[in-house]
């Protein structure tokens, strides 16, 4: 497998780049992410019918090519004749964009942890350091559940349990980077040229760990459509009649044994996105080498 | 080795007063929880009865206090729905649990060593890519659509295995695949790497020139190496991933534990139990990992000199 060189020539030449050290895998797997991201973007004008609109008639209808399937539904209709493609891509555009906010979310209160506890020490960062442990003891789906059931299944609650969960990775990553690069000569030079801590944090620290968070981002991006998911699944997520992938398979369970369609079109998109970013991931991760780093 | 136990257990402590002071604050700022269990339709004069009787209405902190003594007395207070104990409603489901995560990590171990072993002997050939593919595929595939799938297949379709409950032998099989799946991914993929570390050490070389059988520098000169560093991930990630996979898969198979407890819990907002759950689990998840970086201090001779001097 090659690796993606982490340098710092221009944008456009660097994606080039990437493209031409992949191996097969993972350049399906770039196109299979750009095909999702971009289906979620363009969901309104794509779908073909809204979302939410019922039409009992035409309920529980086979995709297209099935026996008794009805034109213009590709993929069938579920219990309420709602069209599964058209909930599809609603569903992929709310997973998406859940994921993204909760992942952006724990970068932030992660980083700004981290670089809290790398560069101010002492009590600080030992009382940062015990939040993390105490997180990483927690499994976090029982945390996830116990918000969520006090707090309601709100967008806003959501995205915090989700932004909660990765955030003590960011922090660890973070602190890991700034403690190194804080022994480094140029830190000390801007030092003695009288630069403070948040100047230094701006302009010399945070240029210096972009590639290990952007690595992390993309791991836990997975494992946050994963959570997301599992939690819509159980009926604690954002709730209907709204569509998350998650919850349409969990709604969709009930009719399994006369229309598996419902089920099958939003668990082939999970498997869709978590395979694609995982190896993605994977792929950003040997390039950069974080876990060499973290030590 | 003493101080490091003790160390261990007062870390545990402290990490478990912590848990259990969010818990209990994390509850509080909810609002009044009365209001989501009984809804509409209630007498001003019936909700003030509740408050008393659950003493919602004392100072916050009186509250905690109460709570915090529950834990020497063992009074944890009744159910919102049931109004049982609340400590006994959860007990009833821990044997149900230890059952299938027992049989989970028990196939975990069965499958993944092995699994592991021979994908880092056989690196280069298709055995070691087949067995990779393989944990990428657990780790990727979500344990909900995996238990989902096979109960479409197996029980729909084929009709084979009963989908609700814990009755018989056959309703072992589906959670427990469901539960391992994942930790077969990620165990196999660690047994891996750990093998492939030991199998390149010198003494590995010594002990093939010295004329051992090949399944004896395998199993006793490498596994056993490799074992020690297997036995902290076991401890670290498995009872962790196990606690977060039997919640949902409880919830799938209807099976009568504690994660079914705690879905159906935060579902109707019955907060007692739910608190009461969350503790539960969280504790025992602290105890099995000390247990095991205990185990792992003592199994490891390196480890347990540094820590004798």
């Amino acid at each position: 497998m090659t690796h993606p060189a982490v340098s710092s020539t221009s944008a456009p030449a660097a994606a080039l780049q990437l493209w031409r050290g992949a191996d097969v895998i993972q350049k399906a797997s770039i196109v299979i992410g750009l095909l999702l991201v971009f289906l979620a973007i363009f969901a309104p004008l794509i779908a073909p019918f809204d979302p939410s609109s019922q039409s009992l008639i035409s309920r529980l209808r086979p995709p297209l090519g099935f026996e008794r399937a009805k034109a213009g539904y590709l993929l069938g209709t579920d219990e309420l004749g709602r069209d599964v493609f058209s909930r599809g891509l609603y569903g992929l555009r709310l997973t998406l964009m859940l994921a993204v906010l909760g992942a952006t979310l724990g970068l932030l209160i992660g980083g700004a942890l981290g670089l809290l506890a790398g560069i101010v020490g002492g009590r600080t960062e030992a009382g940062i350091m015990a939040a993390v442990d105490t997180q990483i003891a927690v499994p976090f789906t029982l945390v996830a559940l116990f918000l969520l059931a006090i707090l309601g299944s709100s967008i806003e609650v959501i995205v915090l349990v989700l932004g909660l969960a990765g955030w003590e990775q960011y922090a660890r990553i973070v602190r890991g980077e700034v403690q190194r690069l804080m022994n480094m000569p140029f830190i000390e030079a801007a030092r003695a040229a009288g630069a403070g801590p948040l100047r230094i944090a701006r302009h010399h620290l945070l240029p210096n760990i972009v590639s290990p968070i952007v690595v992390q981002f993309t791991l836990s991006l997975s494992n946050i459509v994963l959570l997301e998911s599992t939690l819509s699944f159980l009926g604690l997520g954002v709730q209907p009649p709204t569509a998350t992938l998650g919850s349409m398979v969990g709604i969709g369970r009930d009719y399994m044994p006369t229309a598996p369609w419902i089920v099958a079109a939003p668990a082939m998109m999970i498997l869709l996105i978590t395979f694609a970013v995982q190896i993605l991931g994977d792929w950003l991760r040997d390039g950069a080498d974080v876990r060499l780093r973290e030590r | 080795m003493l101080s490091y136990a003790l160390r261990t257990l007062i870390r545990m402590v402290l990490t478990f007063f912590v848990i259990v002071t969010i818990v209990f604050f994390a509850t509080r700022l909810s609002g009044n929880a009365i209001d989501f269990v009984i809804g509409e339709g209630m007498t001003s004069d019936d909700r003030d009865l509740l408050i008393t009787y659950y003493e919602l209405d004392r100072p916050v902190l009186s509250q905690y206090f109460a709570f915090l003594r529950s834990f020497t007395d063992g009074q944890f207070g009744l159910s919102f729905i049931e109004r049982r104990p609340v400590a006994e409603i959860v007990m009833e489901r821990i044997w149900p649990s230890t059952q299938l995560l027992l049989s989970a990590v028990g196939l975990t171990l069965l499958v993944s060593i092995p699994l592991g072993i021979a994908a880092a002997i056989w690196r280069k050939s298709w055995i070691g890519s087949a067995v990779m593919v393989m944990a990428f595929l657990g780790y990727a595939v979500p344990n909900f659509v995996l238990a989902t799938l096979m109960v479409l297949v197996f029980s729909y379709w084929l009709n084979w295995l009963p989908v609700v409950g814990n009755g018989t032998a056959l309703h072992f099989i589906m959670p427990t695949v469901a539960l391992s799946g994942g930790l077969i991914a990620a165990l196999t993929r660690f047994t891996r790497n750990a093998m492939l570390d030991v199998l390149g050490q010198d003494f590995m070389r010594t002990a093939r020139a010295k004329g051992l059988p090949e399944h004896t520098v395998i199993v006793k000169h490498g596994l056993r190496n490799a074992g020690i560093t297997i036995l902290s991930v076991i401890g670290l990630q498995v009872a962790g991933l196990a606690a977060s996979g039997s919640v949902v898969i409880e919830a799938i198979f209807a099976w009568p534990g504690i994660g079914d407890l705690l879905v159906t819990s935060a579902l109707r907002r019955d907060y007692p139990v739910l608190q009461f759950g969350v503790l539960t689990v969280a504790l025992a998840v602290i105890v099995i990992n000390a247990v095991i970086d205990l185990a792992y201090a003592w199994a490891d001779p390196r480890l347990r000199h540094t820590l004798k001097g």
